[in-house]
């Protein structure tokens, strides 16, 4: 798995051309598509209220495109000046922020029903300066704070995100836990490789009695995984280990009316000897 | 695009700026009206987070005097209509705001606050 965050930091990592392709992926759309839904059910809102949430690291709004489907009304913020430049060009409906989220957020208290993040935490891990105000555990610590008073009293904030060990897992939960959370890590298909997703789910207030979602179970549906075709075309052979040819009787029938369809010429009549099988020559 | 609903959620968060830093003050601005679809359910519910002092005062800066300076007991609908003005559809394009404790200036361009501190600014 690549692993954009140790190559730069996020502000430079998405410029303009990275932030234009991150955006235009569609495999990518589907993805965030799929994780933001998810976070949107991991954060339960009581339905039919018109909340107001908070996307930590919007980017160009892909996340924020569905929270405007949904009816939410939301404030976005992101590092990277690209990314909220292409969110501008799509035209969300929030209203975005250039703001480093490891400086803290400056939010008056209880100003949000719930926050969601797709993909971002990740990128806090790394320390870009050797300043104190600079390390991974400081940044954290900040931004968790700031965050649990700027979100409303019972409320629920899901990130999902790429840890790439189990120390960085404990060491988030450790400095959301001090900045007064509860909750803790959802896994989405723990077994596969592919569709495993981590969502870091915290709560605020509650009195406890708040109980960490359970991850989706099983294979994912959709998507195939990799060979897979490559493997139904080894099962399409035969017992005496010959391919079955693509090319048969019904193959070249379809072809040559197709072409008379365009108004091909010469096409040849169709007999019983189109597509005959030949004599060995040997 | 800064409107209204999230400039009255906005404070100062430099380093030991905790208090008189709400809200922040509008300086040179561009205004642009957008027409906005109007929920009435989300402004009632939204109507108890308001900080109805620093509202008004931001609206009559930025030269909209059609809220009462005491936020009223009952909510009829012509009210509602002019809160959903003032909070959604005016967008502050270009300009800054400054924190009156600090004096930190947060430049605005194209909608975009710029919300990034100096080394020495972070708490």
């Amino acid at each position: 798995m690549s692993r954009p965050e140790l190559v730069a930091p996020p502000e430079i990592y998405y410029g303009d051309t990275e932030a234009k392709k991150y955006t235009q992926n569609t495999r990518n759309q589907q993805i965030q598509a799929d994780m933001t839904y998810r976070a949107l059910e991991l954060l339960s809102l009581p339905p039919g209220s018109p909340a107001f949430l908070l996307d930590i690291g919007c980017g160009s709004g892909l996340s924020g495109e569905i929270l405007d489907e949904e009816g939410y009304t939301w404030v976005g913020v992101d590092i990277a000046p690209s990314m909220l430049e292409v969110a501008l060009e799509r035209e969300v409906e929030g209203d975005l922020f250039l703001q480093d989220i490891g400086q803290g957020l400056g939010f008056r208290p209880g100003s949000f029903d719930g926050a969601i993040s797709i993909s971002v935490l990740q990128w806090l891990l790394n320390a870009e300066t050797s300043h104190p105000t600079s390390s991974p555990p400081h940044r954290l610590q900040r931004f968790f704070t700031t965050l649990h008073s700027a979100l409303r009293n019972p409320s629920r904030a899901v990130f999902q995100f790429y840890p790439s060990s189990d120390d960085q897992i404990q060491l988030i939960t450790s400095i959301a836990q001090k900045a007064g959370f509860g909750g803790g890590i959802v896994v989405d298909y723990p077994n596969s490789k592919k569709a495993k997703k981590v969502f870091l789910c915290l709560f605020v207030g509650g009195g406890g009695q708040q109980e960490v979602p359970k991850g989706l179970e099983g294979e994912e549906d959709d998507g195939r995984a990799m060979f897979e075709r490559r493997r139904e075309r080894e099962r399409s052979r035969g017992k005496n280990g010959k391919r079955k040819s693509l090319k048969d009787k019904d193959w070249i029938l379809k072809k040559k009316e197709l072409y008379r369809k365009r108004g091909k010429e010469d096409i040849p009549r169709d007999s019983k000897y189109t597509g005959r099988k030949r004599k060995p020559v040997f | 695009m800064v409107r209204l609903v999230t400039h009255n959620l906005l404070a100062c968060h430099a380093k030991d700026c905790n208090t008189n830093n709400f809200p922040l003050v509008f300086q040179n601005v561009q205004l642009e009206i957008r027409e906005a679809e109007f929920n009435s359910d989300f402004i009632r519910n939204f109507l108890p987070k308001i900080e109805w002092n620093a509202l008004v005062k931001t609206a009559y800066e930025l030269g909209d005097t059609s809220l009462p300076q005491d936020q009223p007991e009952m909510v009829d609908d012509e009210f509602l209509k002019n809160l959903h003005h003032v909070l959604f559809e005016i967008h502050i394009i270009e300009g800054g705001m400054v924190c009156p404790n600090c004096k930190h200036n947060y430049p605005i361009s194209d909608g975009i606050p710029n919300m990034l501190l100096a080394e020495h600014e972070i708490a």
